[in-house]
């Protein structure tokens, strides 16, 4: 990981180098898959580019959008029981947002708010949109703050590091929950508090190997896949019986 | 060593799911009991969501009731007309159950149930074993002989199409054994249990069944409804992970060999006593945990629940 990250950097210098900075902004993901393996922990995937100097960054992911139901609990007959929701559309299933500075010193609140930069800045709308704005926002901080601490919504940090004054690089977390599907990175060039430039980059994200097809056969071929893990705890039943018949 | 279970969509350590079966096994070989109350909140503990739990420790009953019934069939222990008897009424409640499940999670209250259920059963059960086996434990000179009185003929022994059962040696109607599978099957599919702590005593005290033929009879009809579970819990909910059930049944056979062995050391009164025990201590934590105040008032529902 160490060796590939000092290799990606001395490409990214290549890149800086006079000649190269035509463009203003250039970014990419030193992987564009995270694949889910049997053995998966988590990964970090390393952010790296080049910006105009004198910008700020700031990066924005997000994982494919669902809907999400939010309930509040409420008290019946002494146990807490599931009592109130609110469903809201179209929330991204992964969120995180970095920049090279704390954010409302970069960027403007309207910026924040077209860009989606800064999880209370996401645009989460209720199904329901006879509920009242007070209730909406507070089942929308819970919903943000559930989220963050499933690990899912990273909450920020102006951990976006520059190398010089035109290169820059941060490290992405994907924790082991991460959702499957497909992915958009977004990299924002600021000035003044504005977008000057912006560049999104996919990335995919998607179970491999093993789990993947025993996911792939669970979905498509529910029926077969019932009949054969009942089949394989018969066959595990019958040889345990076998292996330890008392002589 | 982690492993990325593909259905439940978590990664958890292989050890700590071969020791959990392990010790579940060993509890259920020195009991003599599945082991499902315990491993379904055991996994639910661990981070595997209530839906995936319960299917997946269905799934996994299969495999350990078995290995079981090979065992009771060679010695002749298992009353087969009985046991397709409960297990008709077993199937319809388990098809019942898988659709009592899909409901309740459509309207938020499966964690709920789940819990409900089992604080309710576990309590009863739990209270229940463990007066009969310490009053057992400190009078055991005194016989008591319980079941006469509850041979006596009352309103279920009025009950239309009559059976017989020679193997357990009663005629009486089979509308009763039905129900009692039937009833058992919910609890399958529900709480992802064999229900064996609920049927081996209604079929001693309902039915009036001789004692040796109970266990052999309850394992061979739990094979079938706990099938039947696993397959439409797959088919409808696509909750069963087949990965997680064959490394908990892994550490389970293991667990279990060890524990029936250990077993024969201990007498029969102080077994129970320590089940009991054993039982209300996981009733009294998931009681615990549904009535304390929760950190955060909101939680997040199940995605396309709603």
């Amino acid at each position: 990981m160490h060796l590939r990250a000092v290799l990606l950097s001395i490409a990214v210098m290549l890149l800086a180098l006079p000649g190269f900075g035509q463009t203003p902004l250039i970014a990419d993901l030193s992987e564009h898959q995270i694949q889910i393996t049997t053995g998966f922990v988590g990964t970090d995937v390393l952010l790296f580019g080049t910006v105009e100097p004198d910008s700020n960054v700031v990066v924005v992911v997000r994982g494919p959008e669902e809907q999400t139901t939010v309930w509040r609990k409420a008290r019946f007959a002494g146990i807490w029981v599931n009592d109130r929701r609110v469903v809201f559309e179209r929330v991204p299933s992964f969120y995180a947002v970095r920049s090279n500075a704390p954010l409302d010193a970069i960027a403007s609140n309207v910026t924040r708010a077209r860009h989606g930069m800064g999880a209370e800045f996401l645009r989460l709308r209720p199904e329901d949109e006879t509920i009242s704005a007070q209730d909406v926002s507070v089942f929308r901080n819970a919903l943000i703050r559930n989220k963050q601490r499933e690990g899912l919504f990273a909450s920020g940090g102006d951990n976006i590091t520059f190398l010089g004054g035109q290169l820059f690089r941060t490290r992405l977390h994907f924790p082991a929950n991460v959702p499957t599907g497909f992915y958009d990175v977004e990299v924002f060039m600021l000035k003044d508090g504005h977008v000057i430039h912006a560049q999104t980059t996919p990335l995919i994200v998607r179970k491999a190997g093993l789990g993947a097809d025993v996911f792939f056969f669970a979905h498509n071929y529910s029926a077969l896949y019932g009949i054969i893990a009942v089949l394989l705890a018969v066959a595990a039943g019958v040889l345990a019986a076998f292996v330890f018949r008392k002589s | 060593m982690n492993i990325y279970l593909p259905i439940a969509e978590i990664s958890v350590n292989v050890f700590l799911l071969l020791g959990m079966g392990g010790a579940v096994g060993f509890l259920s070989g020195l009991f003599g009991v599945g082991g499902g109350f315990l491993m379904t909140p055991l996994l639910i503990f661990i981070g595997v969501t209530p839906a995936v739990a319960v299917a997946t420790e269905a799934n996994q009953i299969v495999a350990s009731s078995v290995s079981g019934v090979l065992a009771h069939w060679r010695r002749g222990n298992v009353d087969f007309r009985m046991g397709i008897v409960l297990l008709v009424g077993g199937t319809l409640g388990s098809v019942f159950g898988v659709w009592l499940f899909g409901f309740l999670r459509g309207l938020g209250q499966l964690d709920l149930a789940i819990s409900l259920c089992y604080v309710v059963f576990l309590g009863v059960v739990g209270s229940l074993m463990f007066l009969e086996s310490s009053r057992a434990l400190f009078r055991r000179r005194r016989q008591i002989d319980t079941r006469r009185k509850l041979h006596q003929h009352h309103w279920m022994h009025g009950l239309p199409f009559k059976m017989r059962f020679r193997k357990s040696k009663l005629y009486i109607s089979a509308l009763l054994p039905i129900m009692i599978g039937f009833v058992v099957g919910i609890l399958a599919a529900i709480m992802g249990v064999s229900g064996g702590f609920i049927m081996v005593p209604a079929m001693i005290y309902l039915l009036g069944m001789p004692t040796s033929v109970v266990v052999g009879t309850s394992l061979f009809q739990i094979i079938f409804v706990t099938s039947t579970v696993t397959f439409l819990q797959s088919a409808h909910n696509q909750t069963v992970d087949v990965i997680l059930a064959l490394i908990l049944l892994t550490g389970g056979v293991i667990g279990a060999q060890i524990g029936t062995r250990f077993g024969t050391r201990l007498r029969g009164e102080q077994l129970r006593v320590l089940l009991a025990l054993m039982v209300l201590a996981v009733c009294g934590k998931l009681c615990f945990d549904l009535v304390v105040t929760p950190d955060d008032l909101f939680v997040l529902g199940v995605a396309g629940a709603h």
